[in-house]
């Protein structure tokens, strides 16, 4: 199945996300950034990590949580993998992922992603149940 | 497509007019051509938006390089009132601080002729670029600190430049009511290991060859003559201005919930510039903004040791001096006459260069009777402009002019445009040297991913906003 796509947008780039269930969606969402982040290095992960946030309503919290991910890697040299979300109401969120610091040198990083932005960040529903997030991130 | 209503006042202008929760009109300066472009996406509709922000005033004011950006278009300029107006991180971006500066030498194209591989391999030697780059320096967190307060001149004490180039830096390279207490443990940790870097993406550091003189006595001014050899440099706050804007975005998006404020889009979040929440932001945008005027004296420094150290030549030799720095993304506080009395505002800038006029007291000497030198980036391979401030832009547009092209392809679009192509070959078809850390830049920077630079310049310098000096031609290009 597929759990993301891009999407373009004139200075940047969008993602959209599915998930089966509203804690698969945020889970896949945290990949597909971390995906457009840094390719994964071979050695296996250095340890597991937990990441939390807290929103206001779905697409905060969606906002929030991405925002967390995105600074573990620039503040910690952090690329996180196999992301688990283990605790999800309405406005908190708990993961648990492993995580890999990266070299200094950055030699697998993909691309510069400035922030996660709240334009037009959306959480959706559809008839069959399936869940689909949308997300501009600033490049 | 925007359904946004247009209405043409003359040959440049276009007015939205206010409706429903809009304070004030919208202006939009262009051309018929550019309009085009323009009227596919958001960014009219930006400019709406905006003109709904608490004591906004006048209008709400968008340049001819206008394209879609966060809350406020990339390209716009909105100015407020000190006493009922708000702040906006939305309204100065992510970078904050974002500008360029430009350097002339002695050296003539025929001296560099034959050298400018060795000058750009040397350039891309000397100077750290790419995706998350790091600099030589490690700062202490009390050496950050002065940083964020004292900017450029930090880097000058610590010698990166001389005290010379403070003078030609806009603010001296240090806007006041910096507060480092304002800034995250987060984006201090960010700052530490990325100063003296260049970035990715669209930044860049360009040697150019003085094309064409539009105006003698205004390039005489700024030291620039046909054939002269210049260094532009574009590059801004780096990581430590993302996560300003990021945690500030974040704290004011719940702020605004507080109040009794209907904004028609969340990347608008904004405070008074009365409350502690605004104030805290400017304080903290200040760090940001005298973190990138350190990093571009840093950027120079290394740029005249490369020139150096390549040509075996003594500084005095090269006589490399910056004619100014300007940066393009911010909000200052600056007097503008208001129904005939000077009255302090906030004006923000995204995507748009101060253009102040000739006898402005905040010119260095030099340039008091030139007006400010505006600095406009083109794309990949282009070359820039050089233009001067105007009394019509104080008058009209809060003294501000726009800053480089703006984009019209995704990047997506750019790479799948250039796809089977070689970049660096077409640029050396052209005369142009380039090199980059990651090709992928490359691919998204590609020339015709841009609005025409001429066009957007021409508009401009028809409308009065600024008065064109000098156009400059690339030789050579590093980008991140």
């Amino acid at each position: 199945m597929t759990t993301y796509r891009t999407f373009d947008h004139t200075a940047d780039l969008g993602i959209e996300v599915y998930g089966r269930t509203r804690k698969e969606l945020f889970g896949h969402a945290a990949e597909a950034l971390a995906d457009l982040l840094a390719d994964p290095g071979t050695d296996p992960p250095d340890r597991t990590f937990r990441i939390c946030a807290t929103g206001e309503d779905g697409p905060d919290l969606l906002v929030n949580f991405l925002r967390e991910i995105l600074y573990q890697f620039h503040g910690n040299r952090l690329l996180l993998r196999q992301i688990r979300v283990t605790h999800l109401t309405k406005n908190e969120i708990c993961a648990e992922a492993e995580g890999e610091v990266l070299d200094c040198t950055g030699g697998h990083r993909r691309r510069e992603v400035k922030a996660v932005t709240y334009h037009q960040a959306s959480l959706s529903r559809d008839g069959s149940g399936r869940w689909t997030a949308r997300v501009i991130l600033d490049v | 497509m925007s359904d946004i209503k247009l209405e043409k006042i003359d040959e440049f202008r276009w007015r939205i007019p206010a409706e429903g929760g809009m304070r004030v009109p919208g202006i939009i300066y262009s051309s018929d051509r550019l309009m085009k472009g323009a009227g596919k996406d958001e960014s009219p509709r930006q400019v709406a938006n905006v003109a709904h922000l608490p004591g906004i005033v006048k209008y709400s004011l968008a340049m001819p390089d206008m394209h879609w950006g966060y809350g406020f278009p990339i390209g716009g300029v909105a100015a407020f009132s000190l006493e009922d107006g708000v702040v906006s991180p939305g309204g100065v971006g992510y970078d904050i601080n974002c500008g360029c500066r430009l350097l002339t030498t002695k050296l003539r194209e025929e001296d560099v002729r034959d050298r400018l591989r060795d000058l750009t391999v040397g350039l891309f030697r000397d100077v750290p670029s790419g995706v998350g780059s790091r600099g030589p320096i490690r700062l202490s967190p009390q050496d950050e600190r002065r940083v964020l307060v004292e900017g450029a001149r930090w880097a000058v004490e610590n010698g990166f430049g001389t005290p010379a180039d403070l003078e030609t830096t806009e603010d001296g390279g240090a806007m006041a009511g910096a507060d480092p207490e304002t800034v995250s443990d987060r984006a201090l940790e960010r700052g530490r290991e990325q100063l003296g870097t260049l970035g990715s993406g669209n930044h860049f550091l360009e040697i150019e060859v003085v094309g064409e003189v539009f105006d003698r006595g205004a390039a005489a001014a700024f030291g620039l003559e046909e054939g002269g050899i210049a260094v532009m440099i574009h590059s801004g706050s780096r990581g430590l201005g993302y996560q300003v804007c990021d945690d500030y975005l974040a704290r004011l998006v719940r702020h605004v919930r507080t109040l009794d404020m209907e904004l028609p889009d969340r990347q608008l979040a904004c405070a008074h510039l009365t409350s502690p929440e605004g104030r805290q932001y400017l304080a903290a945008m200040a760090c940001a903004a005298n973190y990138a005027w350190a990093n571009r004296q840093m950027l120079m420094h290394w740029t005249r040791e490369s020139f150096q150290r390549t040509l075996g030549m003594s500084p005095r030799d090269l006589g490399m001096q910056l004619v100014y720095d300007v940066c393009h993304n911010i909000a200052k506080i600056e007097t503008f006459p208001l129904d005939g009395k000077p009255v302090r505002l906030c004006v923000h800038r995204k995507g748009a260069t101060r253009a102040f006029p000739p006898g402005h007291k905040s010119l260095p000497p030099r340039y008091r009777s030139s007006g400010q030198p505006v600095l406009i980036p083109g794309d990949m391979g282009t070359g820039s402009y050089v233009l001067a401030g105007t009394e019509k832009a104080f008058a009209e547009t809060f003294g501000s002019t726009c800053h480089g092209a703006g984009r019209v392809m995704s990047r997506a679009q750019a790479t799948k445009a250039s796809r089977g192509r070689s970049i660096p070959q077409e640029m050396s078809a052209r005369g142009v040297v380039v090199m980059a850390a990651g090709k992928e830049t490359l691919r998204e920077e590609i020339p015709e991913a841009y609005k025409n630079l001429d066009e957007v310049v021409s508009v401009v310098d028809r409308a009065g906003l600024s008065r064109k000096v000098a156009k400059l031609r690339s030789l050579g290009c590093i980008k991140g």
